[in-house]
Parts: C-alpha cells; structure tokens; sequence
C-alpha cells in the first residue's frame, strides 16, 4: 500500500512518502503525491485505500479551514489530528485510512500525530505507517535521536523511506519529502536512481 | 421546472445506507443464495495525454455482452462541457448516466456563473458521487480537458480516488495502451505526436485485448475549441456483406386470405376543446 513518515525536530516537522498507489498487482499511478496539505502548515501523510484517505483530507481541510476563519489564526496541528481521528474512529467500520498529520503551530512547534486504523490518536516525535512500515521499525528504532536539525532529518526520512521501498512490493516510485517550519515548507523529489542505495544481496 | 435536487444540500459526513442495504437484501433474498446480478462490462481500451496546447483523449468502440459484439460503433467518449470530454470503462449504464449527470450539473453551474467549467471542478464532483456510492457504480473515467488554468488529465476510480496525471490509459486493454505510453511520451508534444501516440496505444489495446475493438475515436482539445474524430481510423478488419438482406415483395407465397372485420360499438363520446388562446 505504501510508506509514509514524520520526524519532528526543533523547528519543525519533516514528511515522506513514497509515490506508488496499486489496484491489486497493478500499479495505477507510480508518481502519487501521498502529502497532502490541509492548511498551510499543516500536512498529512495518506496511507491505506485512496478514495477512503483522499475524501477523508477534503472533509477534514474544510472543517479545519472553517474553524481557522472562525477564530481568525492558524490553526493548531491537534486540532487537525481530532478531526481526523473523529472522522477515522467514527467510520472506523467503513474506512480504510492510515494516517499521519504533521506540521507546525505557534503553540507547540513541530509536531507530528499518528491516526492509524481505527481512530488511535498519539503524538510521536517520529511516526511510520504503511505496509512498507514494517521493514523499517528497527532502522527507526536505532537511528533515532533527538535534537537532530532539518538536513539530518530530511537524510534519515530519505534512508527510511529507501530502505521500505527496497524491501515492500507495495512501495516504491520516487520519493517524495517535505520539510514544514514556521517560514514556510520545502518539498523536494528524489528519484528512483537518486535514492541512498544500501547493501543488496 | 427549476430542478431543486441538483443542488441539494448535502448531508452532512458520510451515508453509507445503500451499501448496508445491499447487504441485507442479499442476506434476505433466498436466504443468501441470491446475489447482486453482475453488471455488464463494456471491455475497453481507453487513453488520454497531455500534449502542448491541450489533451488528446482516444477510445475504442466495441461494447460486447459476454462473448458477442453488442455495439460495432460504440461511442465512449462523453461530453461534458464545451471544454470537458470524459472516456468512461467499466460498466457502460454506469460510465452513460454518471457522465449525463456531471455534464447536466455543470450546465447548470455554467449558466448562473457564467464561466467555463475547469475541470478540477468536474473531478471533484464526480470523486463526491463515486465515493458516495462506496464502489457500487463501476464507473472508471479518464476526465481530460482545457480551462483557464492550463490542460489537465484526471483519472477517477469507481471508489472515488482521483489522480492528476500527464497520460493515463484504463480499460481492460490498459495494460497494453500503457506500454506503447510509458514508451513514447514526452513532455510537450505537438499534436500529431500526440494524436499519433493515443492511437498506436489504443490500436494496442485492441491488438491484445478481446474486449476491444472496431474502430478508434480521437478527441483533441484545446483552448480554441474540440475536434471529436469519429472515426480517427477504421478497423482493417471490416467485413463487407455478403447478400443483400432486402427481400422482393411476392418472395413467400400467400396460401390463404381470411379476412374478418371488427365490430366496434360506439358507447360514449366527449369533446374537450384545446385552448387556443
């Protein structure tokens, strides 16, 4: 189904994701923007069934940008994540979605929420999602620190993202990356033969 | 008659009622032995791509119904606006009515605004309506067109995905169409490339798949206006008759003539006088 990550680090947050979406062993789209922005600082990562995820972010958008206008300041990044967890956990039956929401408020900086299936809310400093998740806990796990700065964090997603890719048949295309701070947001593309290549039997 | 259910307000979330209820009428009907009857397949090739100054969309035109050709001369690219053509695969009731019912809405939209649909707007609104039916409409389209906001393809999915692509084919024969496009596309092509490019993927699909076939119809459009090539190229394999089918009069003999004739009773009469004013 996919990959998708978040790091937050001091001044904000930074997200991946890979760009294969399939039906089944085909692959309909091998150049998928799996970040998708629900207000200006604040991203989510998709995984899980594309229709289910994309109209879940196009309700959670309005209501989040509805509720910006009411209170006339950027919203807050926890807001984002109940609302989504409120649509996920209501719709848990129906729903297939896997979901990240990451991106940066005045309040608490960068921070990064999972919603994984069935309408969990936790709040991470590092969070992986997808099926080509599993391949990657271990290499999170021991390559973690905290108090890393935004090209470290952008290295370590790029690295995570290559090695679930390498590994996942449901995985794979480019690698797309985002890196969310209070001036602003960067996205950048890292190809196929671009990506950090590791030790391959 | 203004039509107040086009723009009814939606409810608000998620209505899941009609797959639930299909579910129980399963259960109930026969005590589950009765399934939902399979929807007919058209069995395509369809194909768009995004050239310099527009979209070309391209489609074959066989419609079949199992193993028989149903329709030699199917027509599979949809209107949707002046600006707005739609190729539709999958189940072809389902493609015809979505399509109609997209295009009738943006008239509507287009007469109280005034503008040109774009064709983002004419995705999302069938994303709302495929998503809402959870898959139960097998609706697979190709949306291309021209706005004010450049040239675009989306592919919609029967469960309300969509994707914003530079060339795209879907149909039972994709596979093959997306072979000759992965190959030969280019970013910014002219549109003989283009128009050249759609029709050796559809002729493709129609080479490899048994569900497409006959002939190929191109739709190029730009910012100037559509050119609907129907046909852009007939099938080689056409077949001309062998005999006549009209029969003289006098070719079956008459044996007997009865004629009888009806007795018709009149029991009431009444004039109504049309308004004439």
């Amino acid at each position: 189904l996919t990959t998708i990550m978040a790091v937050e680090f001091d001044d904000g947050v930074v997200i991946g994701a890979d760009s294969r979406t399939t039906t089944g062993a085909y692959i309909a789209n091998r150049v998928t923007d799996k970040l998708t922005p629900i207000h200006d600082r604040i991203f989510c990562c998709r995984s899980g069934s594309a229709a289910d995820t994309q109209a879940v972010a196009d309700a959670v958008s309005y209501q989040l940008g509805f509720h910006s206008i009411e209170l006339d300041e950027p919203p807050l990044v926890q807001t984002a994540a109940n609302l989504f967890k409120q649509m996920c956990y209501r719709y848990r039956e129906e729903l297939m979605a896997g979901i990240i929401v990451a991106g940066w408020d005045k309040r608490r900086g960068g921070q990064v929420y999972t919603v994984p299936m069935g309408g969990m809310l936790v709040r991470q400093p590092v969070s992986v999602g997808g099926s080509g998740s599993s391949y990657i806990y271990g290499f999170i796990d021991s390559n973690y620190r905290s108090g890393m700065s935004k090209e470290e964090c952008l290295r370590f997603t790029a690295e995570a993202l290559a090695l679930a890719m390498e590994r996942d048949g449901s995985s794979g295309g480019v690698a797309r990356l985002a890196a969310i701070t209070e001036a602003g947001l960067e996205r950048t593309v890292i190809l196929g033969n671009q990506l950090p290549t590791f030790f391959s039997a | 008659m203004a039509l107040s259910h086009v723009f009814e307000t939606p409810v608000s979330g998620f209505n899941f009622e009609n797959s639930t209820r299909n579910i129980l009428l399963e259960n109930v009907l026969d005590e589950g032995k009765t399934k939902a009857p399979k929807p007919l397949k058209t069995g395509t090739t369809i194909a768009g791509v995004v050239y310099k100054n527009g979209v070309v969309l391209g489609a074959d035109t066989r419609a079949t119904s199992s193993e028989v050709v149903a329709d030699k001369t199917c027509a599979k690219i949809h209107y949707i606006a002046p600006n707005i053509y739609c190729c539709g695969a999958g189940t072809a009731a389902d493609t015809e009515k979505t399509t109609d019912l997209l295009s009738s809405n943006l008239t509507i939209f287009s007469m109280n605004s005034g503008r040109n649909p774009r064709v983002v707007m004419a995705a999302n609104i069938l994303q709302d309506i495929l998503f809402r039916y959870r898959g139960m409409i097998g609706a697979n389209l190709i949306l291309g067109g021209v706005d004010c906001t450049g040239n675009h393809l989306y592919r919609v999915g029967p469960f309300g995905s969509m994707d914003k692509v530079p060339y795209l084919a879907m149909g039972s024969g994709d596979l093959a169409a997306m072979g000759i496009l992965e190959d030969r596309f280019k970013v910014n092509m002219e549109v003989e490339e283009a128009k050249t490019l759609v029709c050796d993927a559809i002729h493709a699909g129609i080479m490899t798949d048994l569900g497409s076939g006959n002939n190929i119809d191109l739709c190029i459009i730009t910012r100037r206006g559509v050119d609907y090539i129907r046909p852009y190229q007939e099938s080689e394999y056409k077949q001309r008759r062998q005999e006549k089918y009209k029969y003289k009069p006098g070719t079956t003999p008459v044996l007997t003539e009865n004629i009888v004739p009806l007795e018709l009773e009149l029991v009431h009469e009444m004039v109504q006088t049309m308004e004439t004013a």
